[in-house]
């Protein structure tokens, strides 16, 4: 089919610094440990939704805007987007069929993973003060916002027809 | 179409270009074009983030009433009077202060120019004590700069991007600067506890320093300028058998309450007053 021409690419660059605009946006010190990771959410999304055309270096490219956006060590995040990407790239079709309750129950361990290995990097370069369990919080709270994220991104996506 | 090629060799790709872009960003300059470039996309969000806030103030202050700006107004005329005061009894210090210097045949750089900025963001990552400013290289802010505010320290720039900058606190576990007591001048390093405190580092148990003593910025290490309020001891504790005191002090900087700040502009001569001294007094 000729209609399959992608399309809407500003669309998903659009959703994406929304998410930027999120994570940055000023909130309570106790809230920040439980602020979800809405980039790398919007990320998977993406790929879940088109996996033929976000993939690995989608994920390279946006982890590398966040590690610039949160002041993290260069290529920190942009790793763990990759990894995260291709992982959801390996089960999208296992994804589709999931449940909303295991889709979350794997947003929650992709996210974990993936903050746990950019944890690692920070503290390899020493700038960690707390132990690796409070990523945990922030994954969780991922996990709960999955079907929120997924429900508007999806109608984003009808209604200016990424393809 | 290029959807079919495999993409465990795009991961590949992605994790060596990471670890690269790792280790080229913590042990060489190189990855800074990078960040610079970046920054012209990361700026604008962080504007974006700000600006319920900046329009909140905007409002609260457009509602104010006649009265209560009336108030403002006579209780900072009244402030103004008392620092134009103190400023007076400066100059003079100021100017006997050259001339003891003189005689010691060390110069002095006690002026200073500040540049304003407000502060657009807060690191969301607790494990890292960080804020966003709203200059940047477009305002001649550099890496390394001092920042702060009315006072004493906050920080340094360590990042300077082209339209906001990233500025690392004092509290950072990251971050260690070399202090004196203002009362002595007994120096120590002055290192941030990752939380909202300092601690001074390997002091002797048996050195002079009380609750209460304010610690000032000694300018060694070319880094900060010196003479500057950095922070008061809260506690001192002497355990038996240890080999250093255990001393714990807080910012005088309102760090947490600031919303603008003041970069130091470096003076035009290039003092060294410190390194003068030393050699005057040996």
């Amino acid at each position: 089919m000729r209609s399959d021409r992608p399309s809407g690419t500003g669309v998903i660059i659009v959703s994406l610094l929304i998410a930027a605009l999120l994570e940055v946006v000023p909130f309570p010190e106790a809230i920040n440990w439980i602020r979800p990771e809405w980039m790398l959410l919007v990320l998977v999304y993406w790929v879940l939704a088109l996996p033929r055309r976000i993939g690995v270096l989608w994920g390279f490219g946006v982890g590398l805007y966040y590690d610039v956006l949160v002041g993290a060590t260069l290529g920190q995040w942009g790793l763990a987007f990759a990894l995260g990407a291709y992982v959801m790239l390996a089960a999208y079709k296992r994804m589709r069929v999931f449940t909303s309750l295991q889709q979350c129950a794997v947003v929650f361990l992709l996210i974990g993973t993936v903050s746990l290995l950019a944890y690692s990097v920070q503290e390899s370069v020493g700038r960690t003060s707390y132990p690796p369990y409070t990523i945990l919080y922030a994954s969780f709270t991922s996990a709960l916002f999955w079907r929120p994220v997924c429900a508007v991104l999806r109608w984003v996506q009808l209604r200016f027809l990424v393809r | 179409m290029t959807a079919s090629a495999n993409p465990l060799y795009r991961l590949v790709a992605a994790l060596v270009l990471s670890v690269i872009v790792i280790v080229l960003d913590q042990r060489t300059p190189w990855a800074e074009p990078v960040r610079h470039v970046l920054g012209y996309l990361t700026a604008p969000v962080h504007y974006i983030a700000h600006f319920p806030v900046d329009s909140g103030q905007w409002l609260s202050e457009q509602a104010q009433s006649r009265s209560s700006l009336m108030e403002e107004n006579q209780r900072l005329q009244r402030q103004s009077l008392i620092l134009e005061q103190k400023v007076q009894r400066l100059a003079v210090l100021e100017a006997e202060n050259v001339r003891l210097r003189e005689l010691l045949n060390s110069s002095a750089d006690l002026d200073a120019n500040v540049l304003v900025a407000e502060i657009i963001g807060v690191d969301p990552d607790p494990n890292r004590q960080e804020l966003v400013i709203n200059k940047g290289t477009v305002s001649d802010v550099y890496r390394g700069q001092a920042v702060l505010d009315a006072q004493g320290l906050i920080g340094q720039v360590v990042d300077a991007g082209p339209l906001s900058s990233r500025v690392l606190l004092l509290t950072d576990a990251s971050h260690a600067m070399s202090v004196q007591v203002n009362r002595n001048g007994v120096r120590a390093v002055l290192a941030g506890n990752g939380q909202t405190g300092l601690r001074l580092l390997y002091v002797p148990d048996t050195a002079d320093i009380e609750v209460g003593d304010l610690l000032v910025s000694t300018g060694l290490g070319q880094r900060y300028p010196r003479g500057y309020p950095v922070g008061t001891v809260t506690t001192v504790r002497h355990q038996s058998g240890a080999p250093y005191a255990e001393i714990t002090a807080l910012p005088t900087a309102r760090i947490d309450r600031a919303s603008h700040v003041l970069l130091v502009q470096p003076s035009d001569a290039p003092a060294r007053p410190l390194m003068g001294e030393n050699a005057n007094a040996q």
